[in-house]
């Protein structure tokens, strides 16, 4: 363990921009695929309903 | 349209490649390739900020090894994935085939991106500047633009069959950057450095550090099965959506 308190954690001996710069973007981007993912498939389930249940010509 | 079949060993393969099969097969299967990606990420996590010790020269600023390593050999590994599936349907004319090529361009591109962004963060600290244009970096970034000519040729072409073709042609033609990134560090004197991690030699780097990011890149591996799997299973959708076998799924089928 390289860490005295929480503070020192998130300080990270002063690399803390590019330290969490790295996680923080990371992260974001990967919840932004998985809402996206999401989404798509909500919209793919509601067109293929709507034309397997024949509202639509 | 009669089904191909490629029988070994008594198992019609091509069984496996027609959407109908897939589908449920793969909605069986992301939650366990989802569960396993949150659980080795936490796992990586852990023993990355609280098992692995300060690296001697770069201090904490070693820590985006656990994301900027992993990230990297996804963005490699998830394009030659997509390139092999791209010339299967090519080759066999498996609609199955195209779209799992095309599910994986945006994961891709996302891990792409990822180590592009991370490599930044750890160059100006370590290097001193953001950005070179020394012969790894520039490899990474021209495979970002070849997932995103991907995707665009894709959607700018309306009927599918044609979209597919002409994505797979562009998707094979750019897997000869995978070795150009791969090799980049052997071929060119850059500033980027070479392996840390090879199949050939024993890893410069201590035990808990690599623990710590190998761990990363399976989660990493796991979520790009999941992904992928998920968004094919969209694709699926949206392109075989007048098909018979759909209206068989009774939540597809709303009152």
């Amino acid at each position: 363990m390289s860490w005295a308190s929480w503070s020192d954690f998130f300080a990270m001996g002063g690399y803390a921009l590019y330290v969490w710069g790295s996680y923080a973007v990371t992260a974001g981007l990967i919840a932004l695929e998985v809402i996206m993912l999401i989404l798509r498939r909500r919209n793919a389930l509601n067109s293929a309903a709507g034309l397997t249940a024949g509202d639509r010509p | 349209m009669s089904q191909p079949t490629l029988v070994i060993g008594s198992i019609n393969w091509f069984r496996y490649a027609s959407p109908q099969t897939f589908y449920p097969l793969a909605g069986a299967m992301i939650p366990w390739f989802a569960w396993a990606a949150a659980v080795l990420c936490a796992a990586g996590l852990y023993v990355g900020f609280f098992v692995a010790p300060t690296d001697q020269q770069q201090g904490e600023a070693y820590r985006i090894i656990f994301i900027h390593v992993p990230a990297a050999w996804m963005s490699m590994f998830i394009y030659v994935v997509m390139a092999f599936w791209a010339g299967v349907g090519l080759v066999f004319n498996t609609r199955l085939s195209h779209m799992m090529a095309t599910a994986l361009a945006p994961t891709g591109a996302l891990f792409t991106f990822v180590a592009l962004w991370t490599g930044a963060l750890w160059g100006k600290p370590t290097w001193g500047t953001w950005w070179v244009w020394d012969a790894r970096l520039t490899s990474e970034l021209i495979l970002l633009f070849l997932y995103f000519g991907f995707m665009a040729l894709q959607a700018a072409i309306d009927e599918p069959r044609r979209a597919d073709r002409a994505g797979a042609v562009l998707a094979l033609v750019g897997v000869v950057n995978i070795p150009i990134i791969y090799y980049s560090v052997k071929w060119w004197n850059t500033l980027h450095q070479g392996a840390s991690v090879s199949l050939t030699s024993a890893p410069t780097m201590a035990a808990t550090m690599l623990t710590g990011m190998l761990l990363m890149a399976l989660a990493a591996w796991m979520y790009s099965i999941a992904a992928a799997l998920h968004r094919a299973r969209s694709i699926i959708l949206e392109r075989e959506r007048g098909a018979d076998w759909i209206a068989n799924y009774r939540h597809v089928v709303k009152p």
